[in-house]
């Protein structure tokens, strides 16, 4: 069983940083998984986005064309990348940016409003935490408590910021819990 | 040591200095500068060397300086890097000083891009400076086999006093993987009594040594390319290395693919299987020495029609292949480059069109 | 009765190659006079360029590497930096320097790389038959600039000790000769002082030194002498051009 997912938005939304925290809670829990970002000039504020495969068997092509899921930071990756994800997956639409729908009725649509999450417990600057957090539990692809676990010791080194970003799994985790359509 | 995700890059960076090598000289470039990053902050921990050449080309000549005194050296750029370092590569080959190269290729030529590929190949393997000589060159195939062979490649470059290159590609550099990194290496002092400019105190010898590559008498020269010629001879004897995929089937067609095209391609052969198509690949995990017996063995095989070298490359190690397979089987080339890397669906295309009819001529 | 006179143990018992009339033979005894008394044979390295002294290392009897043209600094960063124990020098000429190797000597010396440079300066590429160098003088006829040096096609010589001492980091600069007997002294005295400097940790050192190519200049030796000393002294005035402050150690008296 092999999950491939795409995180895409600004340069600076972070993206490659929460797609690298699902990476390592997927590792914690016992699984195979590659983290592929895109790199170059486009890094700079442009549309940025990176690649998670998790899988319980060695990986073999880390080239996904078709993504199981999609977490859109923004409306350009959306458009981009929706069209492309496989029937029966989850994608993220960040609402506080994205007006519109993923067009696609043969996946898990699931809208949070992202950034007004992290501004509403502290700081926009944990909207890429929120994302995470609220994917992570809605594609119940990893443990909520390991998941907690990889965020802290992503920030180990600024603990300053560990409580907004502990508050931002808790609203990401929150935001899942509404029913799946 | 338990399991880290790392980006290829970084991992690249600690096995080294798990390897022992705490000299480390290079240049920036995309898509490797990771490594240097790392180490300008890692060497100084373990009070070993980092410094930032003013270009590949003075890099390349302080790899060759430090080596020739007999230090563990590494250096790691990308393809229009290794360019620049290829005369000293040359020299250092003649010379015979061990050192490590590393090349996270990206696409050429000229500026190229900077995007995956393996367009390198014949640089790395046929020469890329002038003269002859060779490189042991390793092609690991994920973040954790660049740590095991960066920390082979010591060894290899010390038992054959021969410049060993790793040969990643720009997604081995950037992706995160998760590694665990193997104790560090026990190895015996290298023996540099007998050629390192060490210093005639810290030999405590009054003989001195000298590393040179200037052979002005045709005679000596001709004996000194002997000399390397029966180090790569060596090399073909013993250092071959190679991963067989799926090759116990009745496969019909065989794959010879190396680095990460190796992984798109398996992941083809996996998904062919389920459909009951039976293919087998060969990785070369050493580049030279060519697993030359092992392909031709594979390709001798009654049930494979057809032999296929997948490349991000237009064509450079289907030569190498047609080589092997000594005409006993078609052998043909796919592949592409400059970033574009095949996809498993597209691979799983290319291999059964040699299933039903022979394909017509790529354009 | 002492001797008075004897062969620098650093030297080898080789007879040089070196023309008639050139300095390169003086130059390398100097220099092995100057390991001999400071008694680093045993922990030096030299590094041969690629031009006439590309044979240099037949002529010392210590640790020798030979580079690429041009590339001596690079490789002396690289020994330097993995062993900053052994006493490192590389001897250099004008195309191998000043031309082709330009970029590493000016790095070299910008790091403050602590090994020593001694950079033969003839005015004229050697080696390859008496090309034109990037210190070839104004109207100076080579077999590249058989008209004489165009400086409105190629530009002026360049000056490589005034070049580097420009650079802000501490170095100890200095041009030398040894066409005369009277200027030998000075210049053993300053490449004593280079090698002193690199002893105590300091700095990056060089000098240069101005010299003769009988062959390549189509004069005997006596008439280079004085081609030397009236047409390329003026433009390149000897002296220290920069030394690393405070001073300290140094042995020649200013």
């Amino acid at each position: 069983m092999q999950s491939e997912v795409m995180f895409a938005g600004f340069g600076g939304q972070g993206i490659l940083l929460s797609a690298k925290i699902l990476a390592h809670a997927a590792m914690e829990q016992g699984f195979e998984v590659v983290w592929i970002p895109s790199y170059g000039p486009e890094m700079r504020g442009g549309t940025a986005y990176c690649m998670v495969v998790i899988s319980d068997q060695p990986i073999g092509s880390p080239i996904i064309r078709n993504p199981t899921h999609l977490v859109a930071m923004n409306r350009p990756s959306l458009e981009k990348f929706a069209p492309v994800v496989k029937p029966g997956g989850v994608i993220l639409i960040n609402s506080s940016l994205i007006t519109v729908g993923s067009g696609r009725t043969d996946i898990d649509e699931f809208i949070v409003p992202v950034n007004d999450i992290a501004i509403g417990i502290g700081s926009i600057r944990s909207a890429n935490i929120v994302a995470l957090a609220a994917f992570a539990a809605r594609s119940k692809m990893v443990d909520n408590d390991i998941l907690r676990k990889c965020v802290k010791e992503e920030f180990s080194n600024k603990t300053k910021l560990i409580p907004l970003n502990m508050k931002a799994v808790d609203e990401g985790q929150k935001a899942a819990e509404i029913p799946v359509k | 040591m338990s399991k880290v995700l790392m980006k290829g890059n970084e991992a690249i960076g600690e096995a080294a200095i798990r390897a022992g090598c705490l000299n480390y000289f290079a240049y920036p470039i995309t898509p490797q500068s990771e490594v240097a990053e790392y180490l300008a902050r890692r060497m100084p921990e373990v009070g070993g060397v980092f410094l930032q050449g003013e270009s590949e080309v003075a890099v390349g000549y302080m790899i060759f300086g430090a080596s020739a005194c007999g230090a563990r050296v590494m250096t790691t750029s990308s393809s229009p890097g290794i360019s620049l370092m290829s005369e000293a590569i040359s020299y250092i080959a003649c010379g015979q000083c061990p050192s490590v190269f590393v090349n996270i290729m990206r696409g050429g030529p000229g500026l190229g891009g900077i995007l995956p590929s393996q367009g390198d190949y014949f640089q790395a393997t046929k020469g890329g400076g002038h003269g002859d000589y060779r490189l042991l060159v390793l092609a690991p195939a994920s973040v954790q086999e660049a740590v095991d062979m960066v920390m082979m490649a010591f060894p290899l470059a010390e038992k054959y006093r021969n410049p060993v290159m790793i040969m990643g590609d720009g997604l081995i550099g950037q992706m995160m993987e998760p590694v665990v990194f193997p104790d560090h290496l026990k190895t015996e002092q290298l023996n540099t009594e007998t050629w390192a400019t060490s210093g005639m105190d810290t030999r405590k010898s009054s003989t001195r040594n000298l590393v040179k590559t200037l052979y002005l008498d045709p005679v000596q020269l001709n004996a000194q390319n002997l000399l390397l010629k029966a180090k790569y001879e060596r090399m073909k004897k013993e250092d071959v290395r190679f991963e067989p995929y799926n090759i116990d089937s009745d496969y019909q067609v065989l794959i010879v693919s190396y680095g990460t095209m190796s992984r798109v391609c398996r992941t083809a052969i996996d998904n062919l299987k389920n459909k009951g198509i039976q293919i087998a690949m060969i990785r070369p995990q050493t580049l030279f020495p060519f697993p030359e017996t092992a392909i031709r063995d594979a390709a001798s095989k009654e049930s494979c029609k057809t032999v296929i070298s997948i490349e991000m490359s237009m064509g450079q190690m289907v030569e190498d292949v047609e080589r092997c397979v000594q005409g006993r089987k078609p052998v043909e080339w796919y592949g592409k480059c400059g970033g574009e890397v095949p996809t498993p669906e597209e691979i799983m295309e290319v291999v059964q069109s040699y299933l039903t009819t022979k394909r017509k001529e790529q354009n | 009765m002492g001797k008075t006179f004897h062969k620098p143990e650093a030297l080898s018992n080789q007879q040089t190659h070196y023309c008639p009339g050139c300095t390169h033979g003086v130059i390398h005894r100097l220099i092995a006079e100057v390991i001999d008394e400071l008694g680093i044979r045993g922990r030096t390295v030299g590094i041969a360029p690629v031009g006439c002294a590309v044979l240099a290392y037949n002529y010392f009897t210590f640790d020798f590497q030979e580079a690429a043209h041009g590339r001596a600094p690079a490789m002396a960063t690289g020994i330097k930096r993995v062993r900053p124990d052994l006493v490192v020098f590389t001897y250099q000429g004008d195309g191998d320097l000043a031309s082709i190797g330009m970029g590493e000597i000016v790095h070299a010396a910008n790091r403050g790389e602590k090994f020593t440079t001694i950079f033969v300066n003839n005015a004229v590429y050697g080696m390859t038959g008496g090309q034109m160098a990037p210190t070839t003088m104004p109207n100076q006829r080579t077999t590249t600039s058989p008209f004489g040096r165009d400086v409105t096609d190629v530009g002026m010589p360049i000056k490589v000790a005034e070049l580097l001492a420009a650079l802000q980091t501490p170095g100890y600069i200095t041009r030398q000769t040894v066409i005369r007997p009277k200027y030998i002294v000075k210049a053993k005295k300053a490449i004593r002082r280079a090698f002193e400097y690199q002893l105590e940790g300091k700095c990056f050192s060089l000098v240069e030194v101005v010299s003769t190519c009988p062959t390549n200049w189509g004069m005997t030796p006596l008439e280079a002498v004085e081609w030397s000393e009236n047409t390329l002294l003026p433009y390149y005035p000897l002296g220290d051009v920069k030394t690393p402050e405070p001073m300290s150690g140094g042995t020649d008296a200013k």
